[in-house]
């Protein structure tokens, strides 16, 4: 019977050859607006680290008080020096590190090849395995390196195969503005986006990092940060006078396993900030918030509104498509109320009418897919136009994203179609056959 | 025409009547929000930055091996003489930003005194000296340029406090409406206050939607930046800037290699810098507008569709009509009021539609509110839309022949 359909269908549907096309076309053109925005927005919305983002948990202090002329929840994004410092002492959480971004140049030992420019992050011993992080070669350093404020370093692997041609480089040595480091791992593919420990200096969805070095060794080195630095007043004079200044550079990320740990990381949080105001430095009562990673994403707006929009353009775009798509079905279908008569006269139920119009409907959806896959993969390639190249980049056709196409097309259509073939099944045989 | 006997006859497919008037009132929603999106970006993009793009290059140069503050001073100025001897160089100077880039920008509040508790506004702060006017071709509305003798030297971490300062005149506007800014006060930051010597008449911010609420309010400080990264503006001269763009990085390495300059982002033409800058934006236009093509093009075919069913099911119906009298324009006329009316429904509803789109634009995406204008000419588009559609197959009918109205289907 569902051979017969089929065939009866494809009859159907060649029969009118026009309107056909235009469904077909209006299928695959909606399929394909909402599938391309989609595919950027997964791109950019989707989770960096799944399987532990619930226990990756980031602070914020308020350091500038109310007279800072700002909301109440308004926090500062990044730390001071003064804070994090304080946090990675009082060691409250099982894991945490402070993290800013840092840029040297690099100088190669053969005098033939030109200095370049590399960027990274310094960081603590607990960021590589707190972030899951893969090695390809070695591994981080040790927390007795950060308190030896070791001249270690962990490279990407991209940067591994321009100085040492990808081979097992652990142990070996690198000159970065004239300081050598002796490299103690070497990344595997490591890149996750949005790259949720340095959202607050733009950098949500930028090329990987270049390497790590010991937090410590950065600051010994009096390295000024490479990304944003937010000061309520000019700092006083000096690498000293900014360490100590309310200037907030410094970003902080804790570990914490179970809600009791982050319960008691929000308490000594609290203590903390109380503590300051009972000292005198912060004049007003503890004003903190502990963010979960999904939650500091949203909180900094990673996802850029203009993905947004546009998926929801791109869903009335859809829908649009899809009453369309009733339209022209409705059209195609009363056209046909003289057959379905004669077919109701001869003994076919509501129900096979019923099946038969869903199956055509079906086989246009298809059809309206298949061409909709062709233009989401056109319009995944033109997004580069859209984005900038580094979000652009995160957008590709895979296969989750052909199934998901394909789905939504025969599933519109087949939505599209519940009324045109209910009416078609309402069709009185008596009076078709009489007109007729 | 009358309409009666239309309405009386839609009443037969009502269905299909519904339908085109939904598909009509959706594109209207989508189309003009989207076109409101379009023409706000396109102002966004058309601003212009108040200097010369055509003839600018902007290097960025970053020391190897971390040469200590001391020596900085040296090093900048031995490279801005090496630029200068470069053919085809007119003017150079050292910076720390420059307008629409997306890499660096420092922003301070701008105060009328130095207890004042709140900043009066934002400003973008470029370091300049006495070439910086006339290599980005900056003109000056009143007052004078900076003089060499001004320009000091600044250490990334000091505290910016200097004695004279030029501000754009956006920005000698928001201080000092309808008055003279030359020879007034401001504060930057919490510093002492600079007395204005200059205003120029346009010099946009940095890049970054943060920066569109004060988008020309630009101050120039007499400072030369001592740091690790130093950024290059030069002017060129006419129709030399490709030369200088491949000339000035070999002649700067040439003199002295222990630097870094990035292969891809390291020298730039202005018109890299705006392209980088606008990347977004223009993106965004083209997508809305390429969505509002696609869309007007599918109604437009759902409508063709639509209403060619109607006159192939109406057909003896028309025969009868044209055998009673009716002419070939009375049945176009037919077709083309009955569209008429149905758009008429779809536009009312599209209008209501357009306007709660928007408002959810606005809570959730900072939308500005859609002006009237785009509501209007999105109807407008969509009725001529519906009667273009609509012509082709009310040709088909009006040339029904009354012989129809004998034979049977």
């Amino acid at each position: 019977m569902l051979i017969y359909y089929i065939e009866l269908a494809l009859r159907s549907l060649t029969r009118s050859r026009g309107l056909t096309a235009l469904m077909v076309l209006s299928i695959g053109f909606g399929v394909a607006a909402s599938m391309t925005t989609f595919a950027v927005f997964r791109a950019v919305s989707g989770n960096p680290l799944p399987e532990k983002s619930a226990q990756l948990f980031t602070p914020q202090i308020d350091n500038l008080g109310p007279q800072s002329g700002k909301a109440k929840d308004d926090l500062p994004d990044a730390l001071t020096y003064t804070d994090a410092m304080a946090l990675m002492q009082a060691h409250q959480a099982s894991r945490q590190t402070a993290i800013y971004p840092v840029g040297y140049t690099m100088i190669p030992d053969e005098v033939t090849r030109m200095p370049f420019g590399v960027n990274g992050y310094a960081a603590y011993a607990d960021f590589f395995p707190m972030f899951n992080v893969p090695f390809r070669y070695g591994g981080g350093w040790s927390n007795v390196d950060d308190t030896r404020r070791a001249n270690v370093i962990v490279i990407s692997a991209l940067l591994n195969k321009k100085l040492f041609d990808g081979s097992n480089s652990v142990g070996r040595t690198l000159n970065l503005d004239g300081h050598v480091y002796r490299v103690s791992g070497v990344l595997g593919d490591w890149n996750p986006q949005p790259r949720f420990y340095d959202v607050n200096n733009g950098n949500g969805f930028t090329e990987a990092p270049q390497f790590f070095l010991p937090f410590t060794r950065a600051v010994d080195l009096q390295t000024d940060t490479a990304g944003g630095n937010n000061c309520p007043a000019p700092p006083p004079p000096g690498w000293e006078g900014w360490l100590h200044s309310p200037c907030v550079w410094v970003s902080f990320w804790t570990e914490l396993p179970d809600t009791a740990a982050q319960q008691r990381y929000r308490q000594f949080l609290t203590g903390y900030a109380s503590e300051q105001q009972r000292i005198g430095r912060f004049n007003w009562p503890a004003n903190v918030r502990l963010h979960d990673l999904m939650q500091w994403l949203d909180h900094e707006h990673v996802v850029p509104p203009e993905t947004r929009v546009s998926l929801l353009v791109a869903a009335s775009f859809m829908l649009v498509c899809l009453v369309n798509t009733i339209g022209l079905l409705l059209a195609k279908i009363m056209r046909r109320s003289g057959e379905i008569g004669v077919r109701r006269a001869l003994g076919a139920s509501r129900g096979e009418i019923y099946g038969q119009f869903m199956i055509e409907a079906a086989l246009v959806g298809v059809a309206g897919g298949v061409l909709g896959l062709l233009l989401t993969a056109l319009g995944v390639v033109g997004v580069g136009l859209v984005f900038a190249p580094d979000i652009a980049r995160l957008a590709a056709v895979n296969a989750s994203l052909v199934g998901l196409t394909l789905l939504v097309a025969v599933v519109a259509t087949v939505v599209a179609a519940f009324y045109p073939a209910w009416r078609a099944a309402h069709v009185q045989p008596a009076w078709q056959l009489k007109c007729n | 025409m009358q309409i009666k006997p239309i309405l009386a006859s839609l009443r037969w497919h009502k269905a299909g009547t519904v339908l085109i008037a939904l598909q009509i009132a959706l594109t209207l929603a989508v189309v003009c929000n989207a076109l409101f999106i379009v023409q706000q970006r396109v102002v966004r993009l058309l601003r212009p930055s108040g200097v010369e793009e055509s003839s600018l290059l902007v290097i960025q140069n970053q020391w190897a091996g971390k040469p200590a503050t001391p020596q900085l001073p040296a090093l900048l100025a031995a490279d801005l003489d090496t630029l200068r001897h470069v053919p085809g160089v007119a003017d150079v100077y050292s910076s720390n930003s420059y307008p629409l880039s997306s890499t660096s920008g420092w922003s301070m509040g701008v105060r009328y005194t130095r207890d004042q508790k709140t900043p009066t506004t934002p400003s973008a702060i470029y370091f300049a000296d006495q070439h910086a006017l006339s290599t980005m071709g900056l003109k000056l509305l009143a007052g004078r340029n900076f003089r060499a003798d001004e320009i000091a030297d600044l250490d990334g971490r000091a505290t910016l406090a200097p004695s004279v300062v030029m501000v754009t005149w956006a920005l000698a506007e928001k201080l000092f409406p309808n008055d003279q800014a030359v020879g007034k006060r401001l504060c930057i930051g919490n510093a002492g206050p600079s007395t204005i010597i200059g205003v120029v008449e346009r010099m946009q911010t940095f890049s970054g939607s943060f920066a569109d609420a004060w988008v020309e309010r630009s101050t120039l400080v007499p400072y030369r930046l001592l740091s690790g990264i130093s950024i290059y503006v030069i002017r060129t001269r006419p129709g030399q800037l490709n030369e200088v763009m491949r000339a000035a990085p070999a002649a700067l390495f040439a003199a002295n290699r222990l630097r870094s300059i990035d292969a891809k982002t390291g020298v730039q033409t202005f018109a890299e810098i705006r392209a980088t800058a606008y990347k977004t934006d223009s993106g965004v236009a083209i997508l809305m507008a390429v969505i509002c093509v696609l869309l007007l093009a599918v109604t437009a075919a759902g409508i063709i569709g639509l209403t060619s069913f109607w006159v192939s099911q109406r057909r003896r119906q028309i025969g009868v009509r044209r055998a009673l009298g009716a002419t070939r324009s009375d049945i176009l006329n037919y077709f083309l009021t009955e569209n008429l009316l149905i758009s008429l429904g779809g536009v009312i509803l599209g209008t209501l539609l357009a306007i709660g789109l928007n408002a959810v634009m606005i809570s959730q995406f900072e939308m500005a509110r859609l002006s009237f204008g785009y509501v209007v000419i999105g109807v407008l588009a969509l009725l001529l839309l519906g009667q273009a559609a609509v012509l082709a197959p009310a040709l088909r009918a009006s040339r029904v022949s009354p012989v129809e109205a004998t034979r049977s289907v």
